[in-house]
């Protein structure tokens, strides 16, 4: 994964870096599934390595294949990723061990949800489903504003006073 | 790529399996990993798959800009109309308890539908997404 995200931010070759961060995506999603996480395993195989690769293909057909060169010397926002990504492992450091039972998290709500009253074998779908209903409407949601703005934005104006108004 | 006998042959095999995977992962998210998204993408990319190969305007023709628009918001609809439903039925908004005979029953049936709502808006944004960015710069069909 290191080496496919260096040679991202290395080559200049816009259709070389999609290829690479699909690539990227299947390493995370077989990373996903070493930590047991296969719902986020398979969404990630199947946004990260295979739509959004689909969809960034379809951009690259719209504009010029190689990278501009920036226009000046990448080292301030180096920085700020460098101390941003410091931060996160600093913050990590005092994250519980992976896996141990008496970490925060599986003592307030997990309980409740590992009991199941819901009766779905999947915890993952009950949470998401049921006991975090509102989230996954506003996630829904979220997604559909996204199909509405692109919409919004890309969608050609048919010529003709008929279809002018009230065609968002 | 409409000619190339190989990418028919496997397309033809493979985007009917890809849309029963599509299936599976959406009904049985219940028990197995998967649910809606999961599924949506999935159809999403079956269809995307099938775009590659003959091209877009004749997926444009299969599954036509109006259908994937009425995807993207009755998806939305289902959810929150699932949500209504409890309301009419005595519960909460989005409690899915009053759904069915009894609470689990019910909560199998409201987390069915709404799964049935998010593969819905999911497949519908993909997809118009897709269609989006592909026939702006309609060059090459």
């Amino acid at each position: 994964m290191a080496i496919s995200v260096l040679a991202i931010v290395v080559t200049r070759n816009l259709f070389s870096v999609i290829v690479l961060s699909g690539a990227y995506s299947f390493l995370m999603a077989t990373v996903l599934v070493a930590l047991d996480a296969v719902d986020v395993a398979m969404t990630e195989a199947a946004v990260g390595a295979g739509i959004s690769t689909v969809l960034l293909l379809g951009a690259l057909h719209l504009c010029k294949s190689l990278e501009a060169k920036p226009a000046h010397k990448p080292w301030l926002p180096l920085a700020v990723s460098v101390a941003t990504g410091a931060l996160l492992v600093y913050g990590a450091l005092g994250l519980p061990d992976f896996g141990d039972p008496d970490a925060p998290i599986h003592k307030n709500v997990v309980p409740r949800y590992m009991k199941n009253e819901v009766e779905v074998p999947n915890v993952v779908t009950a949470v998401l489903a049921s006991f975090r209903g509102y989230d996954t409407l506003g996630e829904t949601t979220v997604v559909f504003t996204a199909g509405v703005g692109v919409i919004a934005l890309l969608r050609r104006r048919k010529q003709g006073p008929e279809k002018a108004s009230g065609d968002a | 790529m409409r000619n190339d006998l190989v990418l028919r042959v496997v397309g033809r095999l493979m985007i009917p399996s890809i849309l029963i995977f599509a299936l599976y992962v959406q009904f049985h998210g219940d028990f197995g990993p998967g649910g809606g998204f999961q599924a949506g993408v999935i159809v999403a990319a079956g269809i995307v798959f099938y775009a590659l190969i003959y091209g877009v305007t004749a997926t444009r023709r299969l599954v036509p800009d109006c259908v994937v628009e009425t995807m993207v918001a009755s998806g939305v609809l289902i959810y929150a109309g699932v949500g209504l439903a409890g309301l009419l039925l005595g519960g909460h908004y989005l409690d899915y308890s009053v759904l069915g005979h009894d609470p689990v029953h019910g909560q199998h049936r409201g987390i069915f539908w709404v799964e049935v709502g998010v593969a819905t808006t999911v497949c519908g944004v993909m997809l118009k997404i897709f269609y989006m960015f592909t026939s702006r710069g309609n060059s090459e069909d």
